[in-house]
């Protein structure tokens, strides 16, 4: 894990005695509300209904037990002693005071930890792979790249007023985990047909109001070149990119105006100006981070405990059978930990359940813990002999549910019972979906399959990559949901296509199952999953299963 | 036409707690919405509207939400406003916990 040096340190100290003046001068009306608020945004202070939002920056969701157990204090000192996950792997504290926030800066940076730029026009928390060091199918770990592009994105000052705000990811697999393409810029680390290591770049992806697939701006540039790239791509959005309208002011907009290949001349003339002032440091920078990201040092020993548990006891088996990914070390797995119990809020995790995923990861996983994009968190090395018991430890914390990449595995943002933006909840829509689907048994047989759910247009839930997406909106005063299906936000990137007229709040989960029954009548075999048989017969069964009504009408 | 006014409160978030308050009738902030001033007359609203951007030392955001008159008081129309008086409808948290 990347440790922070005097640099480091000494900036985040001064930045968080700098907002403990804002707040004092905000407080004693010095500040108005307007001035204000973008110093607080940019310490990712927001007002949300019922309370002000702390969002902290967990950079590629990577952690380790010493920032676990600090998150946990902080929670139980200054909030209601839990955290929320989110899908850019930050976390957040919902009920915050304006004059704690300081102190939770202050005992943030005790463990190298920051809500710098988790909000505002910048360049926002740099996200990555969760099995990221851990998983075999990776060219080499994309978090020094993250970290290289999270210090330099850092108070960055061409870029603290860019037209809105900017989301950047990396990975290094083909097959992708980290929504790359949903993306303003995401690096993919590749080869060359000479076996060079590179990038591939992204632009113009996201979700939102006019959701795009990012589309691929360059197919290979050699490593040296990525910082001045990125910043020429940067630089092109900053002047071309619209500021008169906030829907029209994201890349993917300036992209889709201008076109793909106008803004690729634009970035071209840009990085010739800027590439001579480009002398290396940022390589030498990388390698020192990449000292940071070593593999661990792997246990030697026998798995059989492993295979023994496995064999005897069914409930270890189905969670391993769900949970575990495999590891580039044949010995080791990577475990996911389900923070979504059903019935749970998704994302959500006490501080006590913080403090026993700290434990385990110092106990038996090297240290390390990731969060997802998915709202869950990573144990990204584990030797198989430790997994017995860390499944025991999980079980009597409540963590053990053994549901990643199924039905009640939903992602969801926190809707209308938290966020100022929202036009409808989400979260007990996916409590009463986890939960009926828990109370039919159906969810091992339904098998892998995706719901994700936004509570407005804004999509931080996802909804339009869901296999199944839910969108609330309020319609007329009340809250109504808007499915979309065949959605994906894997390598093969896909929008969901509207299924029709939304569905009142107490009608969105006979409506879900109702399109799950189709789905388990029309799929071939077990074998296929709901995306596969919606891509085989598209949506006109789902959309009878979805609206009987109109069915009957036309047969009458 | 011009449409007809739908009676207000005056509503925010509290500077240092950011929780929801309301104005009344004595230019005071209250928790609750019961005690909320139900403003029936629009001029009068935009003025009551002033007094709170007046305060924004302890208050930010102040605006103007339909309401109706209730039994115990002013009552919401909206369901966004509805959960402003309540909490987050995940955990017993924020007013309706407080109001035990
Ligand atoms: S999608 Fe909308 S409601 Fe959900 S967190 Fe984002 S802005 Fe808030």
């Amino acid at each position: 894990m990347y440790k922070y040096n005097d640099f480091d340190e000494a900036f985040i100290r001064e930045r968080t005695r700098q907002f403990r003046a804002q707040v004092e001068r905000r407080i004693s009306g010095a500040l108005t509300e307007d001035e204000f608020r973008p110093l607080r945004l940019m310490n990712g202070l927001y007002l949300q209904l019922h309370a002000y939002m702390l969002r902290v920056a967990i950079p590629y969701g990577t952690l380790d037990s010493t920032k676990m157990n600090q998150l946990a204090f902080i929670a139980d000192k200054f909030d209601k002693g839990y955290g929320h996950f989110t899908t850019r792997q930050n976390i957040q504290y919902n009920w915050p005071k304006l004059t704690d926030v300081p102190d939770m800066l202050d005992a943030l940076a005790d463990v190298e930890m920051h809500a710098n730029q988790t909000s505002g026009n910048t360049i926002r928390n740099v996200t990555s792979d969760h099995f990221a060091g851990a998983t075999p199918d990776e060219i080499e770990d994309p978090r020094p790249v993250a970290e290289l592009l999270r210090q330099w994105s850092t108070d960055h000052p061409e870029f603290q007023f860019l037209g809105r705000k900017f989301k950047i990811a990396v990975g290094a697999s083909e097959h992708d985990r980290a929504v790359l393409k949903s993306h303003d810029v995401a690096v993919q680390i590749v080869k060359n047909d000479a076996g060079e290591v590179g990038y591939k770049i992204f632009v113009g992806g996201g979700l939102g109001r006019t959701p795009i697939v990012g589309q691929v701006l360059y197919d290979f540039i050699p490593r040296q070149d990525l910082l001045p790239r990125v910043e020429s791509i940067l630089s092109v959005y900053n002047l071309l990119g619209r500021r008169d309208n906030k829907y029209k002011a994201r890349i993917k907009i300036t992209v889709l105006e201008n076109g793909l290949d106008e803004f690729r001349e634009l970035a071209e003339k840009e990085y010739a100006r800027i590439r001579p002032t480009f002398h290396g440091a940022d390589l030498e920078l990388l390698e020192d981070i990449r000292q940071y990201f070593q593999q661990p040092d792997y246990l030697d020993a026998s798995t059989n405990a492993f295979d023994v548990a496995y064999d005897a006891d069914p409930v270890f088996r189905s969670w391993a059978d769900t949970n575990l990914a495999p590891h580039k070390n044949p010995d080791y797995a990577i475990a996911t930990i389900s923070i979504k119990a059903h019935g749970q809020t998704p994302g959500d995790a006490t501080s006590d359940q913080m403090r026993v995923m700290a434990d385990i990861a110092k106990e038996f996983g090297h240290d390390e813990l990731r969060i997802s994009h998915e709202q869950n968190v990573i144990l990204p090395h584990v030797h198989k002999s430790h997994l017995p018991a860390v499944f025991a430890r999980l079980q009597q914390a409540g963590l053990a549910t053994a549901n990643v990449g199924l039905i009640s595995d939903i992602i969801a943002c926190p809707g209308m019972d938290y966020c100022a933006l929202a036009t409808a909840r989400s979260i007990p829509v996916a409590q009463q979906i986890a939960t009926r689907f828990d109370e039919l048994k159906l969810e091992h047989e339904i098998g892998q399959l995706k719901i994700k759910i936004s509570g407005c247009i804004n999509a931080c839930g996802h909804h339009h990559v869901g296999h199944i997406g839910i969108l609330g909106l309020d319609r007329a005063g009340v809250e109504n949901y808007q499915i979309t299906l065949g959605g994906d936000g894997s390598e093969t990137t896909t929008i969901g296509e509207r299924a029709g007229p939304g569905f009142a709040y107490d009608e969105i989960v006979p409506a879900i199952e109702r399109l799950i029954y189709a789905y388990l009548d029309l799929r071939e075999d077990e074998e296929e999953t709901f995306l596969q048989a919606y891509r085989r017969v598209g949506l006109s069964p789902f959309k009878a299963a979805l609206y009987p009504e109109a069915k009957e009408k036309h047969a009458a | 036409m011009p449409r007809k006014f739908t009676p207000k409160v005056v509503t925010a978030n509290a500077l240092i707690e950011g929780d929801v308050i309301w104005l009344t009738a004595n230019d005071q902030w209250t928790r609750c919405m019961d005690d909320a001033e139900l403003i029936e007359d629009e001029a009068h609203a935009q003025l009551r509207l002033l007094v709170a951007e007046g305060q924004l030392d302890k208050v930010v955001g102040p605006y103007l939400a339909d309401a109706v008159s209730g039994d115990a008081g002013p009552a919401p129309t909206h369901f966004r406003e509805e959960f402003r008086t309540r909490g987050p409808s995940n955990y017993f948290h924020g007013k309706q916990a407080e109001a035990v």
